[in-house]
């Protein structure tokens, strides 16, 4: 008796966990199917009501989507050399606003929009690169007063990128083979005369959003997959140990820096084209990245994602179904997170 | 920002030891405070409305009375604390007794209930336009010789509906006490006249991206009335672009200003042929309004034309400079000469007759117009229809103009 007891209790624990998980399968299988659903099927009348549009909701999500791949660019940056140097950089909305400028001269300059994008990344790697040699490396392992003179630099720079550029709002042109709209295999509604709507959704947003996951998906190899990358790892968790074992630290932290620097400076050139270049942006993706990164989890690539798309979509979806109160939502994301996950969503406490 | 207030306090307070040669400077000059947005997202529309006001100050030689004109600069950020910030800082630091500003609808609010805690500051409006800066409960030493978003409507829901014929119209606009009033003068004479408006979006100032909203809009509607400003409506108009927006735009009148007109980017083809009403109008050709049009442009980093900001910042320095002209400068009674003579002040400018009504609010003429290309390929107004001497009731009598309620996100609705 005791030994059959003892054997059910067993099977029955791990069909327990077994269940739990099948609940989880289920439950994401059914959120799947509906959303599916929700893209393919043509709307009844009631979900229409609830939803403004079948188009208002499909566009909603679709914006949110790219607007996270825009803060993911962003964020990545940040987190990366949050991680590694506990170095909170508040100067890095100047740097995404910098590299919006500078991408938006040398496209007019040129003529070519990639060559925009590759200025705005290289010259913003080459900033970050001298910010970290000339003032970071000099405050190192005091981490408060290195996130105070990142506050200042982002003063001083904010105040001389107007006094250059000016208060005016640029836009960096997209080419022409990049702009237009592109009709998605998707039908919103029907005509009385039968003639089916499709999706009308601007093609560049669309390389946003899949440029976002080309990059991601390299930085996760290079971080999970190269050598550097389990440097940085390292780094993330000891840094000392790292130093003592041989690595020149130093060295690491430079190629983050800049890395970090020169993905903000892509993202403003990016961003700059789908949006636009104006005084202010600067704070504005500063503060989206603290939120990103809060709510992900510092120093975590794959926290920054979720965290960029938990914000993306519900800035978009709060901006159009309920637009007074849509600001507040992603500052009641970050309290909830802190709330329950302290660490944010993918953090480790350090 | 703040550290950067915070570094000029300091260097404000070390500069301290040099006040009493300051005070003697101050014996031959009269102060006047120019409150505007030189931060944040309407910055542009900050830096033309400057140039506006020293266009008014350069009229006189820089001199009034015999006195050299000082401006002291506030700045803020579009918000409304940020603006009483700055004004109080103005007043309570650099004590002028004259301020001109400031120059966005919430801020405009929060002026007014700010000058009535000071009675001794004649205090006149920048370019904000929300209604209730002067229509309910106003104070006695806000001045607004420009006038409001409600009257700048006047004649466009008319020809929307009569000469473009829109039936429906969609409306997308930003979410306080400015746009707000700028819908209701719209709607006023668009919803009297038949349309219909059965979709309204109110978005928070500084939004990005407004693809969402733009797919919001119904597909049904003839038009979309837009009334967003500076970098907001630029990223509206190139997004709207970019969505392959089909209806046609009616534009509120910050929408299709030089500030937005000049902005860089591909905004020309969904802007030209929109109509819109405002206090000013590009291709005015009365000689007064030329005249206005040269000497602005004689101001550093100038538009092709005065932007309405321009226009109403000149339009306010202007009556302070002929109030402070009329008082000889003095204004060690508290101001009270100064405000009894504003009060009554009549004059002309360039874009018509201005006088006061009891709330000491503008009656002006008001201007419709439609973006048409000019031959060096510039956007500009063209001046379509004046509607004389609009007032604040838009010709209505008061109690009942009262009655319609203040404006809101709901009021006034026409669906």
């Amino acid at each position: 008796m005791v030994d059959t007891s003892g054997s059910h209790s067993n099977p029955l624990a791990q069909s327990q966990g077994m269940t739990r998980r099948q609940v989880w399968g289920i439950a994401v299988l059914v959120i799947a199917a509906v959303l599916i659903w929700m893209v393919f099927a043509q709307w009844p009348d009631w979900l229409n009501s609830i939803l403004i549009s079948k188009k208002a909701f499909l566009s909603a999500i679709l914006n949110g989507l790219t607007l996270a791949g825009l803060y993911f660019l962003v964020a990545s940056g940040f987190t990366l050399v949050f991680g590694l140097m506990r170095n909170v950089n508040l100067a890095h909305g100047s740097l995404y606003l910098l590299g919006a400028y500078i991408g938006y001269e040398f496209a007019e300059w040129t003529g070519y929009w990639l060559i925009g994008v590759a200025a705005g990344f290289i010259i913003l790697a080459v900033v970050g690169l001298v910010m970290q040699i000339l003032v970071f490396r000099r405050l190192e392992g005091d981490d408060l007063r290195q996130t105070l003179v990142t506050i200042g630099i982002s003063v001083v720079a904010a105040d001389l990128m107007l006094a250059y550029w000016g208060g005016t709002t640029y836009q960096i042109l997209t080419p022409g083979w990049l702009s237009g709209a592109i009709k998605l295999p998707v039908v919103t509604a029907v005509r009385s005369n039968g003639t089916e709507v499709f999706l009308v959704y601007p093609f560049y947003r669309l390389v946003v959003l899949l440029s976002a996951i080309v990059i991601g998906i390299g930085l996760w190899l290079l971080i999970n997959r190269t050598r550097i990358g389990s440097m940085i790892r390292a780094g993330v968790d000891d840094r000392d140990m790292l130093s003592a074992s041989g690595v020149n630290v130093h060295f690491v932290f430079a190629i983050v820096f800049a890395l970090g620097a020169g993905l903000a400076g892509l993202a403003g050139v990016v961003g700059g084209s789908a949006l636009s270049v104006a005084p202010g942006e600067d704070v504005r993706y500063l503060l989206a990245s603290l939120v990103v990164v809060i709510v992900g989890g510092m120093g975590s690539i794959t926290g920054a994602a979720i965290g960029a798309l938990i914000i993306g979509l519900a800035e978009q979806i709060g901006l159009v179904y309920f637009p007074t109160y849509g600001v507040v939502l992603t500052f009641v994301i970050m309290v909830v997170t802190l709330a329950i996950r302290p660490h944010g969503i993918m953090g480790r406490s350090m | 920002m703040n550290i950067n207030r915070r570094t000029l306090l300091a260097l404000a307070l070390a500069t301290g030891m040099s006040a009493p040669t300051l005070a003697v400077a101050q014996a031959e000059s009269i102060k006047i405070g120019l409150l505007a947005t030189f931060e944040g997202a309407f910055t542009v529309l900050g830096e033309d409305s400057e140039r506006g006001a020293m266009t008014a100050v350069d009229e006189f030689g820089g001199k009034v009375a015999g006195k050299d004109i000082e401006i002291v600069k506030g700045s803020s950020d579009a918000s409304p604390d940020s603006a009483v910030r700055a004004a109080r800082k103005l007043v309570e630091q650099d004590g002028v007794k004259v301020l001109i500003g400031p120059l966005s609808g919430d801020e405009g609010i929060a002026i007014k209930d700010y000058a009535k805690t000071q009675p001794d500051v004649t205090f006149l409006n920048g370019s904000s336009a929300a209604q209730d800066t002067t229509l309910r409960d106003p104070a006695s030493n806000f001045f607004r010789f420009s006038t409001d978003g409600a009257q700048w409507m006047a004649g466009l829901g008319d020809y929307a509906f009569n000469e473009k014929g829109y039936k429906t119209v969609a409306t997308v606009a930003e979410d306080y006490s400015f746009p707000y009033t700028q819908v209701f003068g719209f709607m006023a004479e668009f919803c009297k006249a038949g349309g219909h408006v059965p979709s309204k979006s109110w978005v928070p100032i500084g939004n990005k991206d407004y693809s969402s909203v733009i797919a919001a809009i119904p597909d049904d509607v003839d038009a979309i009335y837009v009334a967003l400003g500076g970098a907001d409506a630029v990223n509206f108009l190139s997004q709207y672009n970019d969505a392959g927006g089909q209806a046609p735009l009616i534009g509120g009148s910050i929408t299709v200003d030089q500030t937005v007109l000049t902005a860089k980017g591909r905004l020309h083809d969904v802007l030209v042929g929109t109509p819109a009403a405002g206090p000013t109008a590009d291709t005015n050709d009365d000689p007064a309004w030329k005249e206005f049009s040269e000497a602005y442009k004689k101001q550093n980093g100038a538009f092709p034309s005065p932007s309405l900001f321009a226009h109403a910042y000149y339009i306010n320095m202007k009556a302070a400079l002929l109030g402070l002209q009329e008082v000889n400068g003095d204004v060690s009674d508290g101001g009270k000469k100064l405000r009894e003579v504003l009060s009554g002040l009549e004059f002309e400018t360039p874009t018509g007759k201005v006088s006061l009504d009891e709330n000491r609010n503008a009656i002006a003429d008001m201007f419709l117009t439609e973006v048409t290309e000019a031959g060096d390929g510039t956007l500009v107004n063209k001046l379509i229809k004046v509607t004389p001497q609009v007032n604040q009731t838009l010709g209505i009598p008061k109690d009942e103009f009262l009655a319609l309620g203040a404006v809101s996100r709901e009021n006034p609705s026409c669906p």
